[in-house]
């Protein structure tokens, strides 16, 4: 965890104390809603279809139990009891009312908690790997460089005003659970020959309605550079990147029509001017915010306890623990993901009651630690082995023990047109539909790891394009479409989806992905050739097929 | 924000013009007293051009108690009942397609 | 149009030209940066106290040579969610030193004056009058920074290395 000092909280109080200025002045009339707007967004708070809707952000995935609390009482007292983990690692909620949104912000702050910049356009909250920290073969925890860039880009003087919004990836595992070759910057982070931490830099990573995968620009900037060259490439792109259409603005626009040996020119000239200034970051200063992180006293445990031995009589707890429970670097842990994806229930919210549940259970058996992954699931970071059978039970009454971890029910969806006011379609009870079409635990194993992701519109929140199964809605005649992307991925090997043919209509959709699937399990070569895998070596076509022959 | 008086405005039937409400958000529409109401039932319907863009025109002057005026289509049916004349505007009328996960 | 300066709200002594305008021998100007550039080598001797209106689509390599005859640099914000004069006003302070007066011009609003000041502006053409009055308590909002610009303004990440050194010392 990262222990926020005395700065820091003094900065959230200021920030909320702004805000409730601005809100006091917008709702007099001082402020016009064009200009109370940006102001508003910059603090997360939207206007949905049927109320505001506000963003807090999760920084790097990382929630104490204290901090869920606090969630949970924002949801009950100003809300509807309940809040969406989105894939961005922040939460929403859907209901809250302008007026009272200063005083939700207060709450927060109490717990170090804040929705600054979770929209605008502005750096948005950096994002990480949600399992940080403990994964197994970590270069190193990528949090420490996560929290030196919050706190770089917020409220950044020169970048409040981006020509869009702006985000960051980091990863430090070879496996990248934090999707950072979709973002603005991506970050991998690695070691030199000389042993010294740095990043890989991609850039112009992003989705929406010109996909594209990043781009490597540098493959290695030390870490005492990365604020110098980040700022480098955000200048070039405050002053360059397009303002003339929405749609362009984004910093992928600016990479690919400069081209990206163009645009790497133009930040190492910039960065060359400026590299050695008061952004290079001392030893000292990592250090600090390192020893700010705290980690756990793991205890010396078995990683084959007698507790777990006894419970592997149960099917129904093998088939949680093997779905849901994942190495740790220390023996004797695992870590839990907690699915937020119950057959028949909205991808990624979690009620009020679970939230306080789950804030419990961390702390009985997680070092009072949760984190949010961009799967819109949540995870319990250092469980003991031993404990795993008692959790189990525990989870299991709250409803977040769904096994169904990365398989076809752990859909990733955006909220869609039943709240949001830039949606074309409904997103959630397509969802919805699939979950109970897979419902069957056994049949959703023997399909094996398979990634849905659903957007409502272009806008591509719910990452259709790097779904596995991507489906998109669009509207045709005021009626609701969607559009069947397949070998689309979001890891190491990001790859954008293929569009199998023409938009099949709302009632079609789940009999289509049904479609899709069943294809996949007649072609597979072996059970353990993933579907992701088979589009691959065989392309679209039998799968097309299969879907448009009878339709 | 394009003025509603240069915006071009096409109407294809009986129409309403609606918004949320400034401080809390929630759907309005335009009632027939140049205020603003929550109910459809209340709403003002507009069926030329012109009326609509008079309408929008006013609406769009009360900055502080309303956002994003716009002009929605309805269906009016033989005993005047007012209905949402697309999916959106069925969505803001009358809540959510789902379940929301904890019931109101 | 309100201008603050030094925090208060001032009297400009500046006469804003038009494009086509004569250019007077006497008197505070500032002059749109085509017509300035037309004529940089005699406009930037004038005897009397000479500014240039730099639009923030225009790189400031032009403007580079004459910066140290010029006692004023009007940025433009031609509405506030256009960011491009931040990145010119840290690089004309930070980079190429200018010394003059910066002044940040267009929809200025109280909500970017902390931002501004950060970015080096000390002049503000301010469009409300109730803006340009609250300047000085808006001014004072935050006490924290993380970031470091040319202001001067110390940053959290060395306040906790000074707090940590003092601790250590005492």
């Amino acid at each position: 965890m990262y222990a926020y000092d005395e700065i820091d909280r003094t900065l959230i109080n200021e920030r909320v104390s702004e805000f409730r200025d601005q809100v006091k002045r917008r709702l007099s009339g001082e402020l016009t809603e064009d200009e109370f707007k940006m102001l508003r967004l910059m603090n997360g708070v939207y206007l949905q279809l049927h109320a505001y809707m506000f963003r807090v952000a999760i920084p790097y995935g990382t929630l104490s139990s204290a901090q869920l609390r606090k969630m949970a009482h924002v949801a009950r007292r100003y809300d509807r009891g309940y809040g969406h983990f989105t894939t961005r690692q922040n939460i929403q909620f859907n209901w809250i009312k302008l007026a009272d949104l200063p005083d939700a912000l207060e709450d927060l702050a109490e717990v170090g908690i804040h929705a600054m910049q979770t929209s605008g356009n502005c750096t948005r909250n950096v994002t990480t790997d949600q399992w940080a920290g403990v994964a197994p073969g970590e270069v190193e925890d990528p949090r420490i460089w996560a929290e030196l860039l919050r706190q770089y880009s917020t409220l950044h003087p020169e970048f409040s005003f981006l020509p869009r919004k702006f985000k960051f990836a980091i990863t430090a595992s070879d496996h990248d659970r934090a999707a950072i070759k979709v973002h603005d910057i991506g970050l991998r982070i690695h070691k030199n020959a000389a042993g010294e931490t740095g990043f890989e830099v991609l850039v112009g990573g992003g989705l929406g309605r010109t996909p594209f995968i990043g781009k490597l620009i540098k493959p290695f900037v030390h870490g005492r550079d990365i604020l110098s060259y980040v700022e480098s490439i955000l200048r070039v792109y405050n002053q360059y990147g397009r303002r003339d259409n929405i749609y362009k603005a984004r910093i992928k626009i600016l990479v690919h029509e400069l081209g990206i040996e163009k645009f790497a020119a133009e930040v190492e000239e910039e960065w060359i001017a400026m590299r050695d200034t008061a952004l290079t970051l001392d030893d000292e200063v990592v250090e600090d915010i390192r020893s700010r992180f705290t980690y756990p006293h793991y205890k010396t445990l078995s990683d084959t306890p007698d507790e777990l031995k006894s419970a592997s009589a149960d099917p129904h707890f093998e088939a949680w623990r093997k779905n849901s429970v994942a190495p740790h670097k220390v023996p004797g842990y695992g870590i839990v993901t907690l699915s937020l994806k119950p057959i028949g229930g909205p991808p990624g919210d979690a009620t009020a009651d679970q939230m306080d549940a789950i804030a419990d259970l961390a702390e009985k058996y997680s070092f009072g630690e949760i984190r949010v992954g961009h799967e819109q699931n949540l995870a319990l970071p250092h469980v003991a082995k031993r404990d795993l059978p008692a959790l189990w039970k525990a989870l299991d009454k709250i409803g977040v023990a769904t096994p169904n971890v990365n398989l076809v029910t752990d859909i990733i969806a955006c909220p869609g047109l039943d709240y949001c006011s830039l949606a074309n379609t409904r997103s959630i009870p397509i969802a919805q539909e699939l979950t109970h079409r897979f419902a069957n635990h056994d049949t959703a194993n023997l399909i094996g790891r398979l990634h849905i992701n659903i957007s409502g519109c272009i806008n591509a929140c719910g990452h259709h394009h790097v779904g596995h199964i991507g489906i998109l809605g669009v509207e045709k005649n005021g009626e609701e479409y969607y559009q069947i992307t397949i070998g689309g991925r979001a890891d190491e090997h990001a790859v954008v989806g293929t569009l199998i043919g023409p938009a099949v209509p709302y009632a079609e959709v789940a009999d289509v992905i049904e479609d899709i699937v069943e294809a996949y399990l007649a072609l597979r070569q072996r059970p353990d050739e993933l579907f992701v895998e088979a589009v691959t070596r065989l392309g679209v076509e039998p799968f097309k097929e299969r879907v448009y022959a009878t339709r | 924000m394009t003025s509603p008086l240069q915006q071009k405005i096409k109407i294809t039937g009986p129409s309403v013009v609606t918004a949320n409400r400034t401080w809390d958000g929630v759907v309005i529409y335009r009632d027939t007293q140049q205020g603003w109401t929550t109910e459809l039932a209340k709403a003002a319907i507009v069926r030329t051009a012109d009326e609509a863009r008079a309408m929008l025109t006013e609406s769009a002057a009360d900055d502080v108690g309303a956002i994003g005026p716009y002009i929605a289509p309805v269906a009016v049916n033989d005993n005047g009942a007012i209905k949402p004349g697309n999916l959106r505007e069925q969505i803001r009328a009358q809540g959510v397609t789902i379940d929301l996960p904890v019931p109101a | 149009m309100p201008l603050v300066k030094n925090g208060r709200v001032a009297a400009d002594t500046f006469a804003h030209l038009a494009d086509d305008a004569e250019i007077p021998v006497e008197g505070a100007v500032l002059i749109p940066a085509v017509r300035f550039l037309a004529d940089a080598a005699a406009l930037s001797q004038r005897a009397a106290p000479t500014g240039v209106i730099w639009p923030n689509n225009r790189d400031l390599d032009e403007l580079v040579p004459y910066l140290d005859k010029l006692a004023v640099v009007a940025l433009v914000f031609p509405t506030f969610r256009d960011g491009r004069a931040y990145s010119q006003a840290r690089l004309l302070r930070e980079r190429y030193k200018f010394k003059g007066e910066l002044r940040a011009t267009g929809q200025v609003l109280r909500d970017q004056f902390v931002f501004m000041l950060r970015a080096g502006f000390d002049a503000f053409e301010v469009k409300k009058q109730a803006d340009a009055e609250a300047f000085l308590a808006t001014a004072k909002r935050y006490t924290v920074f993380y970031q470091p610009t040319g202001d001067g303004r110390i940053t959290a990440l060395h306040r906790r290395m000074q707090l940590r050194h003092s601790e250590s010392a005492s």
